[in-house]
């Protein structure tokens, strides 16, 4: 098991690496931040000498090392904008950002786990057909789409709710749909055929047979199995959500990171952009470490297997 | 005689999307009866005894009768299906290791069942489920309680699923193919463990196989079925000294004689009928040799016999026909095979699972899949 546990963090800290390293390239390539943020009337030697104040004229190799060299003594550089750190201003927006995506993902397990295990308990019901239209319908639609439509029917028509802003908690309300509904259909989706997997295999046969209820075989028996492919997703999930954190912000005004990352990249503000993109993979690597080690809880098979 | 029979199967049929694979069985089990069901893949050998439980899926549609006590099974609410099983009829299936659940440990899977059937709990229920362990065979099974299936073999998988099949003290153990999945020698420990639990217990057993050798060892009774049809039925005895119907004949010709001169198997031609477009008269008359004008027009009825057989033909084989081959009982024949091989001390003899007739014992009859 301790094992099990040391190759994880290995490979945890490996990812984050490869897409800090990733990240710090593809910023470096992809423009220049004296030109976009001294803007396109500047005189050549006040962009040279914001070049060299931020040591953009180093070779890329040197300012990778550096960068490197300060995220390990904690320091994630300063925004070329409002010199302020980089970490503070994403620490800023944090709570935000977790004001949606905690209750989307709350949204998303309590309707899209139990909708999609009662459809494959009633396959070919109704409610089976209705929640597999439903479940398409909710991840075939783009979250911008959604996030549109709402605004226009709750917001624009209807009146009921805000279409931006984030004053009161009714200004959650649509963008937190917007961001579960996806999802919700995914969640449902994989659910259902989880179950509907498991449901058929001999075990359930057994303890059918040996005068166990139905009601009990469903929660004792095939729940503990339909868990592991259950608990992949919502791992996949809880990274997509930070995704999705970036359209539906950028919607609805809200200010939190995604919202935070859009602006920084407009405005080449590469220590934000990365801090925020350091941010996103450590989600995305702990929820995956997360899913991992819940496995090996989930499924005893899994504990010997670890090396693999 | 309804009150002597422990389960009473009228004309129980089942149908899977409109498509019928049971067409009417009729079959009793006295109390503490051993009977075999024989046949090939399909025939109907399993679905006859998950039909009566209620452990087909859904879509299945069941009719018939399947009388326990006072009760029939058929169409019964799901609380009287649940309050049988397990209790008066348990079942154990084939490939024992995906029938246990694999999150669960094998003790708790037992302590399970001793909850629901002996009210069972804690440290009793824990003690009582050692001693079954104990009781099929499972070495130090105190230790062994909290293990998950995936540690255990696959012959100790099939013990645990009879440990659990013995903890409701069921009235009938129905044991479908339980040594299909496992190797020669585990398969005649297996058979060894059931025939000595049954005598312990007087609990009766249903006994589904398509290994001949296993159902002589068991079962007084056999029931050969074909196409979702009893063919043929009787006492082990005399079906296995005299097949009657040409499909149990059939089956016969096709084990290898190990005494006699090597000849080449004489394998039933043709396949089973799709159940989809079952021939108008006898199902077995496209591939029968003995096959006449009526068989194809007309289905037997299964009659029953002088002899206490039941026979679905309407050209029987003679009672007396026998070849050399047979002119002993097939499982004296496949003892004297065994020990043949084990004067002749060959290394290896091929079978279906590696090893043959050569690992299981000179005392006992064992066979390939007959119907293969």
């Amino acid at each position: 098991m301790f094992r099990f546990v040391l190759i994880r963090f290995g490979r945890a800290f490996v990812t984050i690496i490869a897409v800090m390293t990733f990240a710090f390239v593809v910023l470096r390539l992809s423009g220049d931040p004296a030109a976009v943020i001294m803007g396109p009337d500047a005189p050549i030697e006040a962009v040279n000498a914001f070049r060299a104040a931020w040591g953009l004229d180093q070779p890329v190799w040197v300012q990778y090392v550096a960068y490197i060299q300060a995220i390990f003594t904690g320091d994630f550089g300063v925004s070329m904008r409002g010199q302020s750190p980089a970490l503070d201003l994403v620490v800023e927006r944090i709570p935000a950002t977790l004001e949606l995506t905690l209750p989307a993902l709350l949204l998303q397990l309590a309707i899209g786990i139990p909708a999609g295990i009662y459809a494959a308990l009633h396959r070919d019901s109704a409610i089976d057909r209705g929640v597999i239209l439903g479940a398409v319908m909710g991840f075939t639609i783009p979250s911008f789409v959604m996030g549109l439509v709402l605004v226009l029917v709750f917001a624009v028509t209807l009146g009921w709710l805000p279409s931006g802003g984030d004053a009161t908690w009714q200004h959650a309300i649509l963008p937190v749909i917007a961001m579960s509904v996806g999802g919700i259909g995914i969640l449902a989706r994989f659910s259902r055929s989880a179950m509907i997997e498991v449901m058929g295999q001999p075990y359930i046969r057994t303890a059918s047979a040996k005068g166990v209820t139905w009601g009990s075989v469903v929660r004792g028996h095939a729940l503990p199995n339909a868990a592991v492919p259950i608990v992949t997703i919502v791992g996949f999930m809880v990274g997509s959500l930070l995704a999705g954190a970036v359209v539906v912000e950028t919607i609805f005004s809200w200010p939190g990171i995604g919202r935070l990352l859009i602006v920084s990249v407009t405005n080449r503000d590469l220590a934000v952009v990365q801090c925020i993109l350091l941010l996103v993979a450590a989600v995305m690597v702990v929820s995956n470490l997360v899913v991992d080690l819940l496995y090996g809880w989930l499924d005893p098979r899994l504990r010997g297997h670890a090396a693999h | 005689m309804s009150r002597s029979h422990l389960v009473q199967i009228r004309d129980l049929s089942v149908a899977f999307d409109g498509v019928p694979v049971l067409h009417g069985i009729d079959l009793d089990v006295a109390p503490g009866e051993a009977v075999g069901l024989v046949g090939e893949s399909g025939c109907g050998k399993s679905v006859t005894w998950l039909a009566a439980l209620g452990l087909l899926p859904a879509k299945a549609r069941v009719s018939g009768q399947v009388r326990l006590g006072a009760v029939d099974l058929v169409g019964a609410q799901r609380a009287t299906l649940e309050g049988v099983r397990g209790a008066k009829v348990a079942m154990i299936f084939q490939d024992p290791s995906s029938a246990l659940n694999p999150v669960i440990r094998a003790g708790r899977q037992i302590t399970e069942a001793l909850g629901i059937h002996r009210g069972l709990k804690g440290k009793a229920a824990r003690r009582e489920a050692v001693r079954l362990m104990e009781l099929v065979g499972i070495p130090d099974p105190a230790r062994r309680f909290d293990l998950y299936p995936h540690e255990f073999s696959g012959g100790q998988c099939q013990r645990l699923m009879i440990a659990m099949a013995l903890a409701g003290e069921p009235d009938l153990l129905v044991a479908d193919e339980p040594t299909t999945a496992l190797d020669a020698t585990i398969q005649a420990q297996i058979l060894d463990l059931l025939a000595t639990l049954r005598e312990e217990m007087g609990m009766a057993v249903v006994f589904i196989s398509h290994d001949l050798g296993a159902v002589a060892q068991v079962c007084e009774r056999i029931c050969v079925m074909y196409a979702g049809r009893i063919v043929e039925s009787g006492p082990v005895g005399r079906v296995f000294d005299a097949p009657r119907h040409p499909y149990t004949r059939g089956l016969f010709d096709a084990l290898p004689s190990l005494t006699g001169p090597r000849t080449r198997l004489s394998p039933i031609p043709g396949t089973v009928p799709d159940p989809r477009a079952l021939p108008q008269g006898c199902a077995f008359a496209p591939r029968c040799a003995r096959a006449v004008a009526v068989c194809s027009l007309q289905r037997p009825r299964l009659e029953p016999d002088a002899d206490g057989r039941a026979l679905a033909c309407f050209d029987p084989v003679p009672a007396d026909a026998r070849t050399p081959a047979e002119a002993q009982h097939p499982a004296a024949r496949a003892s004297a095979a065994v020990r043949a091989v084990d004067e002749a001390a060959p290394p290896f003899m091929p079978g279906p699972h590696g090893a043959g007739p050569a690992g299981s014992g000179p005392d006992r009859g064992r066979w390939q899949e007959a119907a293969q």
